[in-house]
């Protein structure tokens, strides 16, 4: 087996940092009690300016002012570790988070998928970045010894016992995860190397020193398994962005909407689902959040179109209050079934799908703008259609014209020219809309020809009901 | 006169523009399924990814005849067919009758900029066989968005507008002019080729 680490070594600025509209204005991140707050992070604009991490926060603005400030949020870490947790799920089925801010990933039986190790690392590499974390990635045969070679460097590789003792000797003792005081009683004792350690006799170090630094020894050389508890990925997509400050315009709402979106078709696309119906929820500071009701008519999973068509729905909507925070939750997430592409298109334009198009098209004019026309099977004009397209049996009629006339308009024409008729429509005393007319094709004065009826027993107008066009 | 050059030389070097040679290969567009019509268009039919107007008096004078043929042998063969804001209900009895295989019919209701946006998004999609507006109001810039967007996503689109805007400029490939009384149709412009003189009979009932 060989393991893969992956350690994010700024996760939690990576994680707040992603929501900002621009990562290089000075940005830091605090923690303590009210009384005494201190910077715990800061990003490279921030130490540019001389910000350090541990700096109390009163400090940091005698140095500077105008840096954005923001918390560091243990919940969120958990939360990112989670998100990056389900991401790496899609490239190995076995996924830990066993340290902290690390992920670990088998990747022996995912080479023959994802190519060899190089082009592998390239890709979760590319990924990585695009989802905007920084991170370095080391491979052993097992888990605690990626774990420390992570540490040492970037890239590194071992992909044998062999090798890896090589690379894991002449490790000096302060780099191998072992406690604080532990290191330093072999530092006074003149043991600076792995390989010294390992020189010992067994039996004289574990009389000396806990019983977890020869486990961990063993552990490291691949003698001793590392019971890892594996990621299990969660069933719903709720990811949640608080906003740094009070957004109106919906213009501002974009930036976090993309990626909220983005991070939805990463989810989705790990499991080899897509997603149908899904609500966009704006938090106010008081009274209850908005929700956007975003549905699809199949399931889909391209970001974005994804972004398009919420967006779409957004800017529709109106804001009653200032917003907080935006929350993305879908909880149905159907099996994607990507569409059957032909190799030879006999249009080669054709760049978007019809449903694609009709989701953008809802999305921009309403669910109901977009519909279809069915015939039904029914003699009265205003029963005789419907939205839905159907293929009934349809009963033989006389001429029925091509327009129909939503309500019937009297004809007060005196040079009404009758060409046929009447017809008898006489039909629906089972619904309570009964009718009784006689239909005429009748030619106007301006060489129009329409369709129009009179109720049998009245002799008011004609009344114009459709145009043969 | 210094030299005498013989016309078919002329001619065969191509350096003369002749009038009435059709610059289009014939058959290379849409037949509009009405014999009388593909006989005076230059390539036998509609213009192929651009935009057509056709321009009416009043309903009911033959508008819809003149594109049923047309809409019937793209939504057999499986075209998707968009009307955006129709003036009326489509009776969906008579384009049955008319051969449109309503299933791959789609309407779409919207006014003003929308009805504009949609027809340039359905025509730039290209999953469309054709697009038929009635634009209430469309100006030289939107027709010709309409027109790029035709060409872009190679679909046949057809605008219905009123007469009165025969006289102004238009950018559409093919103008046509429907008169009720007597039941005629005047081609006003066609790309490619000089519209025909006389009005052509149209008995579209």
């Amino acid at each position: 087996m060989l393991w893969a680490c992956i350690l994010l070594p700024q996760l939690a600025m990576d994680g707040v940092q992603r929501h900002r509209a621009n990562p290089c204005e000075p940005l830091v991140l605090l923690t303590g009690s009210p009384q005494r707050r201190v910077l715990q992070a800061v990003n490279p604009a921030a130490r540019a300016l001389g910000l350090k991490p541990g700096q109390s926060l009163t400090a940091a603005q005698t140095l500077t002012r105008g840096v954005a400030t923001a918390e560091y949020d243990l919940a969120a870490i958990e939360r990112w570790q989670q998100f990056l947790a389900a991401w790496a799920y899609g490239f190995s089925a076995q996924v830990s988070l066993h340290y902290p801010r690390c992920l670990l990933l088998e990747v022996q039986s995912s080479l023959g998928l994802f190519g060899p190790w190089s082009r592998f690392e390239a890709r979760l590499r590319a990924e990585l970045s695009a989802l905007a974390f920084q991170h370095r990635i080391a491979v052993a045969p097992n888990p605690a010894a990626a774990r420390v070679l992570v540490n040492v460097g970037d890239g590194l590789m071992a992909s044998d016992e062999r090798m890896l003792k090589q690379m894991l000797d002449p490790l000096p003792v302060e780099r191998l995860g072992l406690s604080a005081t532990v290191t330093m009683a072999f530092n006074r004792m003149g043991l600076r190397q792995l390989r010294q350690l390992l020189a010992l006799p067994r039996d004289s170090l574990a009389k000396r020193f806990p019983a977890e630094v020869l486990r961990h020894l063993d552990t490291l050389s691949g003698q001793r398994p590392l019971a890892l508890d594996f990621f299990m990925p969660a069933d719903v997509f709720d990811t949640r962005i608080e906003l740094s400050f009070e957004v109106e315009s919906h213009q501002a709402l974009l930036f976090p909407l993309r990626r909220l979106t983005a991070d939805l078709a990463a989810y989705l696309a790990c499991r080899d689902s897509g997603v149908q119906r899904f609500t966009l929820h704006l938090e106010h500071r008081a009274g209850a959040d908005t929700q956007i009701q975003v549905g699809l008519l199949s399931a889909e999973r391209d970001p974005g179109m994804l972004f398009e068509l919420t967006r779409g729905r957004l800017e529709h909507q109106q804001l009653p209050a200032p917003v907080l925070a935006v929350r993305l939750e879908a909880r149905e997430l159907p099996v994607f079934a990507p569409q059957h592409q032909q190799l030879f298109d006999e249009r080669p334009q054709q760049n978007q799908p019809w449903e694609q198009l009709r989701e953008r098209l809802r999305a921009r004019l309403g669910d109901d703008a977009l519909h279809g026309l069915g015939a039904r099977a029914d003699h009265r004009p205003e029963h005789a259609w419907q939205h839905e397209p159907t293929n009934p049996l349809l009963p033989p009629s006389g001429p029925r014209p091509g327009w129909l006339l939503s309500e019937p308009l009297p004809m007060r024409e005196a040079s009404l020219r009758i060409l046929s008729g009447p017809e008898r429509i006489e039909s629906g005393w089972w619904d309570g809309e009964d009718v009784r007319r006689d239909y005429y094709v009748v030619q106007t004065r301006a060489g129009q020809r329409g369709w129009a009826y009179r109720t049998v027993g009245s002799d008011g107008p004609l009344l114009l009901h459709g145009w043969f066009a | 006169m210094s030299s005498v050059v013989a016309l078919d030389r002329l001619i065969d070097a191509r350096r003369v523009w002749r009038g009435q040679v059709v610059s289009s290969p014939s058959g290379a567009n849409f037949s509009t399924g009405h014999h009388f019509l593909d006989a005076v268009l230059p390539g036998g039919g509609w213009p192929k990814a651009a935009l057509s107007e056709i321009l009416t008096t009043a309903p009911g004078i033959g508008e819809l005849s003149l594109l049923w043929p047309t809409l019937a042998s793209l939504t057999v063969s499986g075209e998707r067919v968009v009307l955006i804001s129709p003036p009326h209900l489509p009776y969906p009895q008579a384009w049955i009758h008319a051969g449109v295989d309503l299933r791959q019919l789609s309407i779409i209701q919207a006014d003003g900029r929308d009805a504009l946006w949609a027809a340039e998004q359905c025509l730039r999609s290209g999953s469309c066989g054709a697009v038929l507006s009635w634009l209430r109001q469309a100006d030289d810039r939107s027709l010709r968005r309409l027109q790029v967007a035709a060409a872009t996503g190679q679909t046949l689109a057809f605008a219905y507008r009123p007469q009165v805007e025969a006289t102004n400029p238009s950018p559409a490939a093919l103008r046509l002019v429907l008169d009720s009384q007597p039941a005629q149709l005047r081609v006003i412009k066609c790309r490619g080729g000089l519209p025909p003189a006389q009005p052509l009979a149209f008995a579209w009932h």
